[in-house]
């Protein structure tokens, strides 16, 4: 049979016709404007790899001029979403590569796992510092290295979660696939390609949504900072924002936010959707879904016959040639009937990297220790006073958020004319990131007093809400029709529904969403608590504050220290009192089927 | 051809003589450490050959290790003493030239048919077009054209299996594995399933020297295979060896059939006195502790129909015929009878269940009178129960944490058998109201009277 048939085939066998477009008959012309579209596309990609390459290899800008005109923000907004995506390139590339190696070395596991647990647990401005001067060091002569100092800031946001997802899932993959790959001798590649990386896949989708939007987050915070005595500033629609907030152009301010939330609607609508009904094909299950996910773009992409020819004479040629070397090679190197052996020089090998591994943490840890030698016992008690003011707040901003978003969640949750209403627009007020909002927020809290401190909560709030309620809603739909029918056959008092039903019902959810929240909280104190608003800097005492001020202006050694306390009381909240109801949630309060 | 294929086989000496065992496993045995050093049994040294023109089926109860056999003679799981050796030749890693088709299937459900037959192929690093070929063949061989391009989950449970035979085929092994393979499927479709797989072997369709197939349903490897082998627990061994002779295809209802199947059902359910034999060298601490009696994982609750039944049958029944009857595999019934036997409510003889006066007295009780005969029966002969009283009896407050009883447990068992047995024991132990269980805080109380 030919190869090509098979590859139609693959296509849905009964394509639905996209809503609002023109009845059958005109598939093929669609399919051509579609193909016109990307070349169109693929032209003004060529025109932007340009004007990326005049900035980025001309001499070095720190301090780049500004504009406040709206017109020049689709320039911006292209530089902010190419450094956003190449740091989201990066971070996938690195993750799998975290993740590989963690879950396939028992000894690697070890310390790999629970340095995640740290990592992300350090907010992005902590490596600042060491990131920024690394790269203008690397590259004095030319933008290219403020660029990769912006976008590797943006990357630190990114990356740790979704190298945990990539962890986690190579861990749970079904003992018979492995075994059957095993059987059948897969290469390390074709295991990867065919197995590994297909089991992953919808972990990786949801993790890289929720990166992207830290991303945007942190946006403004990774295109315009001081540091120190120098003062770096990148085009883009963060740097745009800042600059407008900090002069107070409120006509600025409105232009681009509405970018923001412009370019963040299109992503949706244009990546986001078309990967998550593609990623549907991976779900792994054994009977076919009721309804499976399906958008339009996808379809129409489907359809196209640019991706259709790219795919069957590119990638997949390319892929086929790739897994046929990596067999043939694998083949050579293992004899038919012994196992692989673990060459000597190999471990070796191994040995040497673990010893400069230490040799270099030990170095670390010495200048550390001296760095923060240096600080007084006075600079110690004002950080951890910071961070009591923090913790206060952040519990403050989580209690508020479940406040609200439990009834609101098991509202939309119990009601699904409601859900099909409400889940849409929450989704798409939680994709817009709450920085962008905060200088709108700030115009009208500055004047009141203690506006500061409401604002700082607004923000952590505003960033982490969603979670909870994105979670209670999942939960209230989980709870079995049965048991809400029991507790009507019962007449419970509506406190009694939510003591013995909904409560329980919903709390494995509820607590996976705090724990998110909880630690967005933390990460988002940085940007919460310490701004640059109409002139000079607005900034209340905190953690994040002290993260914030030393980084700009140079203390590295209290810099140090702030990261330190953090980073141990997120990894300790996470280990006594996160991991605990988890480990209750999923014991007690598990609905099994 | 067919009566000279049994014939060929009727004495492992004899064909050993005529043709060299493919696959063999010398002293091949499994064990885990304890964590205090003393050895846990899995698999006794086992020698056991598989010779070509052979289908070998494994039979034994669930839990009895005949799948981790299986993973052992594929190289899926190492040996922890003894060998494999694939023509004489010691194997390391996984076994040359073997398949395996698996209970769960274990396709790939982000593939198509065809990409999941063409993938092991692909592992050989054969060209696109040779694999096409090979792949649309043996597609077409276990009759699944027409369903190249479908992915898994639009297919039945059959076509899935379908999938996976036409995998396992796909490379052409010398030995084909299977593990339970029908199943997880209904009974007409693994009825289709397995007469196509006899006819795909009879009439030497397929290049496979050899199959070795697990299953726990008697009649399956009656009507498949040449060699019947019968595990026995506690560890593992082989129990009984058995050579069919029957031509194919075989008929059920033949009286050579019934009858060996009989006497594999009487084989399968006779009281295994190595469960018993096996004492524990605990060498570490020089007390010999008796090694606990494995309690069947079961719920009380089920025992009560069992003896009900038996009751009604007069108080004696062919277990075999009561599986019928009850339209269960004689595996899903064994726990519970296990359970009667151990609690002394039933007694077993040549593949019949006959019931004591106790189990009568249990079967036309209330509730509970059940749980006082329970209880008298479950403090007389399971030595793990009467140990969780005393030491709960011992105790000012009444009280232990389940941890204690399953450090006791690790001593003998896996960590994951001690964890199921304490389950179990837990369930037992609330039924006969001996003690009272807290899972949210894991302490067990002793029930005053």
């Amino acid at each position: 049979m030919p190869t090509q048939a098979l590859a139609e085939r693959r296509q849905p066998a009964t394509p639905i016709p996209p809503s609002g477009v023109r009845p059958a008959g005109s598939r093929w012309s669609w399919g051509f404007l579609i193909d016109i579209a990307i070349f169109l596309f693929v032209f003004a990609a060529i025109y932007g790899i340009y004007a990326l390459g005049l900035s980025w290899l001309g001499p070095p800008q720190p301090q780049a001029k500004i504009s406040q005109d709206p017109r020049s923000l689709p320039l911006y907004v292209f530089y902010s979403l190419v450094r956003i995506g190449i740091a989201y390139g990066i971070s996938l590339v690195f993750a799998l590569g975290y993740g590989y190696f963690a879950a396939s070395s028992h000894s690697a596991e070890m310390i790999l796992v629970p340095l995640l647990d740290i990592l992300q647990s350090i907010p992005v401005l902590s490596f600042l510092p060491g990131v920024m001067l690394a790269m203008v060091a690397l590259f004095p002569r030319s933008q290219l290295g403020v660029e990769l100092g912006s976008i590797l800031l943006i990357f630190t946001g990114q990356v740790w979660n979704i190298a945990f997802s990539f962890y986690s899932s190579l861990k749970t993959i079904p003992r018979d696939l492995h075994e059957a790959a095993r059987i059948y001798r897969f290469s390390r590649w074709q295991r990867f390609i065919e197995l590994d990386l297909p089991f992953s896949t919808i972990g990786l989708v949801w993790n890289s949504m929720m990166s992207v939007a830290g991303g945007w987050f942190f946006l403004m915070a990774c295109e315009m900072f001081v540091l120190g005595d120098r003062d770096f500033r990148l085009p883009g629609l963060g740097s745009f924002l800042q600059t407008a907030a900090s002069n107070g152009n409120t006509r600025a301010i409105f232009w681009g936010v509405a970018a923001m939330i412009a370019v963040i609607v299109l992503l949706d609508q244009l990546v986001w959707r078309p990967v998550i009904a593609w990623a549907d094909k991976f779900k792994f299950e054994q009977v076919e879904a009721a309804g499976p996910a399906q958008t339009t773009l996808l379809n129409l992409l489907g359809r196209a016959s640019v991706v259709l020819r790219i795919y069957r004479y590119v990638l997949r040629p390319a892929l086929n040639w790739l897994t046929v070397m990596f067999a043939v090679s694998a083949r050579r190197a293992v004899d038919q009937l012994a196992a692989p052996r673990r060459s000597g020089t190999r471990r070796w090998l191994g040995y040497a990297l673990g010893l400069a591994v230490l040799a270099g943490l030990g170095l670390g840890m010495y200048h550390a220790g001296r760095e923060l030698a240096n600080l007084h016992r006075e600079d110690y008690f004002d950080l951890m006073r910071s961070a009591a003011l923090t913790f206060l707040r952040v519990n403050v901003a989580l209690v508020i958020g479940a406040l609200w978003a439990v009834p609101v969640g098991v509202a939309i949750g119990f009601n699904a004319r409601l859900a099909r209403i409400a889940q849409p627009l929450a989704q798409m007020a939680a994709s817009i990131p709450a920085t962008a909002l905060f200088p709108i927020i700030l115009l009208f809290l500055i004047r009141l007093r203690g506006g500061i401190e409401i604002a700082a909560m607004a923000l952590m709030l505003l960033g982490t809400q969603w979670y909870i309620l994105f979670n209670v809603i999942a939960g209230a739909m989980a709870i079995p029709t049965d048991l809400k029918e029991a507790a009507h056959i019962f007449r419970f008092s509506s406190w009694d529904r939510w003591r013995y039903l909904i409560l329980p019902g919903i709390f494995p959810y509820l607590i996976t969403g705090m724990v998110t929240a909880s630690g967005g909280a933390w990460n988002a104190s940085i940007v919460a608590e310490y701004f640059h608003f109409q002139g000079h800097i607005v900034a209340t005492a905190g953690l994040g504050s002290a993260i914030s001020g030393a980084s700009a202006s140079g203390r590295f050694d209290v810099l140090l220290a702030a990261t330190l306390i953090m980073a141990t009381i997120v990894v300790l909240i996470n280990r006594f009192v996160w991991r605990r109801l988890y480990r209750l949630a999923s014991s007690r309060f598990k609905l099994e089927s | 051809m067919f009566a000279s294929m049994s014939t060929a086989t009727a004495v492992t000496g004899s064909a050993a003589a005529a043709s060299a065992p493919i696959i063999e496993a010398r002293r091949l045995e499994k064990f885990y450490r304890g964590p205090d050093g003393s050895r846990i049994q899995v698999i006794a040294p086992t020698d056991l050959a598989i010779y070509p023109g052979q289908i070998i089926a494994v039979l034994g109860p669930s839990g009895a290790g005949k799948s981790t056999l299986l993973r052992m003679l594929t190289g899926l799981s190492p040996a922890s003493g003894g060998g494999v050796y694939w023509h004489g030749q010691p194997v390391q890693g996984e076994t040359p030239s073997v398949a395996i088709v698996f209970q769960s299937f274990a396709l790939f459900p982000w593939l198509t048919v065809l990409e999941n037959v063409e993938a092991p192929l692909e592992a050989r690093g054969m060209a696109p077009i040779e694999r096409h070929k090979r792949a649309l063949r043996i597609i077409d061989a276990v009759g699944l054209d027409g369903f190249e391009s479908a992915y898994p989950k639009e297919l039945s449970g059959g076509m899935k299996q379908r999938v996976g035979v036409a995998r396992a085929l796909v490379v052409e092994p010398e030995v084909l594995f299977m593990d339970e393979p029908f199943s997880a499927l209904d009974v007409l479709t693994a009825e289709t399933l397995r007469g196509e797989l006899l006819e795909l072997w009879l009439e030497r369709k397929i290049p496979t020297r050899a199959i070795f197939i697990v299953t726990h349903n008697i009649e399956e490897a009656v009507v498949l295979a040449d060699r019947v082998i019968v595990l026995g627990r506690n560890p593992a061994h082989i129990h009984a060896d058995f050579t069919v002779g029957l031509a194919h295809p075989r008929d059920r209802k033949a009286p050579a059939f019934v009858a060996l199947v009989d006497e594999i059902y009487r084989v399968l359910t006779r009281p295994d006195d190595h469960s018993r034999v096996a004492a524990p060298r605990d060498s570490a601490t020089g007390t010999a502790t008796p090694k606990p009696v494995m309690l069947p994982h079961t719920r009380p609750g089920g025992m009560a129909g069992l003896l009900e039944i038996l009751a009604d049958h007069g108080g004696r029944v062919d277990l075999h015929n009561l599986a019928d009857e009850l339209g269960l595999e004689v595996d899903a019934l064994l726990p519970t009878v296990d359970t009667a036997r151990l609690l002394d409510l039933l007694k077993l003889e040549e593949g019949d269940a006959i019931i004591t006066q106790e189990g009568l007295d249990f079967a036309k009780g209330d509730i509970q009178e059940r749980k006082a005969i329970f209880r008298k029966g479950a403090l007389a002969n399971v030595p793990l129960l009467r140990q969780m009283e005393q030491a709960l009896r011992s105790k000012a407050d009444r009280t232990l944490p389940d941890e204690f009883f399953r450090d006791l447990l690790e001593e003998h068992f896996s960590e994951e058998e001690s964890r199921r047995q304490l389950e179990t024991a837990i369930q037992w132990g609330r039924y006969a109201e001996i003690f009272d269980y807290d899972a949210a805080t894991g302490k067990l109380t002793l029930t005053e009277a």
